[in-house]
């Protein structure tokens, strides 16, 4: 396993205006990256961009193999009569020939994932009749059947319930302690500060580092501009806002 | 009672007519439901109405229906296509100028002193009319439907699912989502000769709005709209043989009624 490589990465979604530019660092196997920024500073396009899915890109990517992808809970469709076993599997389609039923390993692999986000007994609900911290870790289970080496997941902290939290940050811990590499985009300076790197992005990469070193209020100030609250002491500092668009 | 299930079936023409109902019931439940999930139900009732002005020709030549059938999917198609790019129209409004400018120049063309008085066969269907070719046309296709739409299975779950992860699971959205409207164009191609091309959406929405209020799974929703299409199918040439009335028409009003009485029963929204 070799973690995640990216230099000199600019790219956007049309030619000449870069969403996202000057974006170079390294996060290597078992390493937690919290992924700091404001809304549209760019947390959403590096992804893309991660994913091979951003229309204009430069720069160098490396990467041990395809990465997992976990949504923002609101991007899944409620209206889709899949169960939580059902999305869990989905992550097992792509080594599925069109011709084949999917494996029985794939089978028991997406119960035991679903088991491990805390959701084994939720497995023949409906997606869209689970709550919005239930959902996400019926996304996060689907990453886990995915078995990437790097996990991309897009604020799966955001909006969740206490219990939902609390199992989310345990999966973490464990993956982690896989040897697998976690990008986490997220809100919550507090959170990242916990984490073993911080990227801070406005539309161009501000800082990168353990979060000892890049968490100063002045690299706080650069990263959410006008978007920042900096509560007494400074050390708990805040960034405003919800979710992108 | 017995009788009146079966002396239809003496006549081979209530046969073929079965026949190619049922067929076309494999394709037109399933692909119905992903229409409805995919939220292509203005466009599948666009592209068939769109398609007139080349059944219309297709008659004027004296060429077959399918013929014209495919050429009109396929200009109506593009033009759908090609005016949704304009920004200021939006998709909506550009669909809208696009099948209405196709259906009066259809009917303009239908009502030419030239053509054949088949205008109402166009609309509406001749599912009595229908001769061993047709129905090996038909067949045919919906078939083939049929099992692209399982071979496709996964990949359209994936897209319809959520979209923004698809890729990242396998499967490029945009190559799904068109290759359910080219699905949806066969469809209404292997469709028209015995539903008509107003009347050919009947069979293909309302089933898969009956399976998906009722059913909590998709396979499930996708076998029972198969189901409904067959029974509306069986239903409506039985209505269409004891109360003389259009076959076409019987058809897709049975499918309409089973799409009805499964309202109170899904807990399900309608799409």
């Amino acid at each position: 396993m070799s973690g995640l490589r990216v230099s000199g990465l600019s790219g956007g979604y049309v030619p000449g205006a870069d969403a996202l530019r000057d974006v170079a660092f390294t996060a290597g196997p078992g390493q937690i990256v919290g992924i700091l920024g404001p809304n549209g500073g760019g947390k959403t396009t590096l992804f893309r961009a991660l994913l091979g899915e951003l229309p204009v890109r430069r720069g160098e990517i490396g990467l041990p193999g395809p990465p997992a992808y976990v949504p923002q809970t609101e991007r899944a469709r409620l209206d889709f009569p899949v169960s939580a076993l059902d999305v869990a599997l989905m992550g097992a389609y792509a080594r599925t020939p069109w011709y084949r039923r999917v494996a029985r390993a794939d089978r028991e692999r997406a119960g035991e994932a679903l088991a491990r986000v805390g959701l084994a007994e939720a497995a023949g609900s409906t997606f869209g009749t689970l709550s919005g911290g239930q959902r996400q870790r019926v996304l996060i289970a689907r990453a886990l059947v995915q078995d990437a080496e790097v996990l991309l997941l897009d604020e799966p902290l955001s909006g969740v319930d206490g219990v939902s939290g609390a199992r989310i940050e345990a999966v973490f811990a464990e993956l982690r302690g896989e040897g697998r590499t976690l990008l986490v985009a997220t809100h919550d300076v507090r959170q990242a500060a916990g984490w073993d790197r911080v990227l801070c992005l406005h539309r161009r990469q501000i800082d990168y580092g353990a979060p000892a070193a890049v968490l100063s209020p002045e690299t706080l100030r650069e990263t959410y501009g006008g978007e920042l609250i900096v509560l007494p002491g400074g050390a708990h500092a805040v960034g405003v806002g919800h979710h992108h668009h | 009672m017995l009788a009146w299930l079966t002396d239809p079936l003496a006549s081979p023409v209530i046969q073929r007519a079965l026949a190619e109902t049922l067929l076309l019931a494999v394709a037109c439940g399933p692909l119905g439901v992903w229409i409805l999930l995919y939220r292509d139900a203005y466009a599948a009732e666009s592209l068939s109405h769109g398609m007139l002005p080349g059944l219309v020709l297709a008659a004027l030549a004296g060429a077959p229906l399918v013929l014209g059938a495919t050429a009109g999917v396929l200009v109506a198609a593009a033009g759908i296509a090609l005016v949704g790019r304009d920004a200021r129209l939006g998709s909506e409004i550009g669909v809208a100028v696009v099948v209405s400018s196709l259906l009066g120049l259809g009917a303009i063309l239908a009502l030419a002193p030239e053509t054949p008085p088949r205008l109402a066969e166009l609309l509406f269907g001749d599912l009595l009319g229908v001769d061993a070719t047709d129905l090996a046309v038909a067949g045919v296709l919906a078939v083939a439907v049929a099992l692209a739409l399982a071979g496709a299975y996964r990949p359209l779950v994936l897209t319809g699912f959520d979209r923004g992860s698809a890729r990242a699971l396998g499967a490029v959205p945009l190559r799904w989502e068109l290759a359910l409207l080219v699905l949806l164009g066969a469809t209404t191609v292997a469709a028209v000769q015995g539903l008509g091309n107003l009347l050919l959406l009947a069979l293909i929405l309302a089933p898969g709005a009956a399976a998906l209020r009722v059913c909590r799974r998709l396979s499930a929703a996708l076998a029972l709209a198969a189901a409904l299409a067959a029974l509306a199918g069986i239903l409506g040439l039985l209505l269409s043989y004891h109360l003389e009335i259009a076959a076409g028409a019987a058809v897709a009003l049975s499918a309409v009624g089973i799409a009805l009485v499964s309202v109170p029963l899904g807990g399900r929204p309608a799409h």
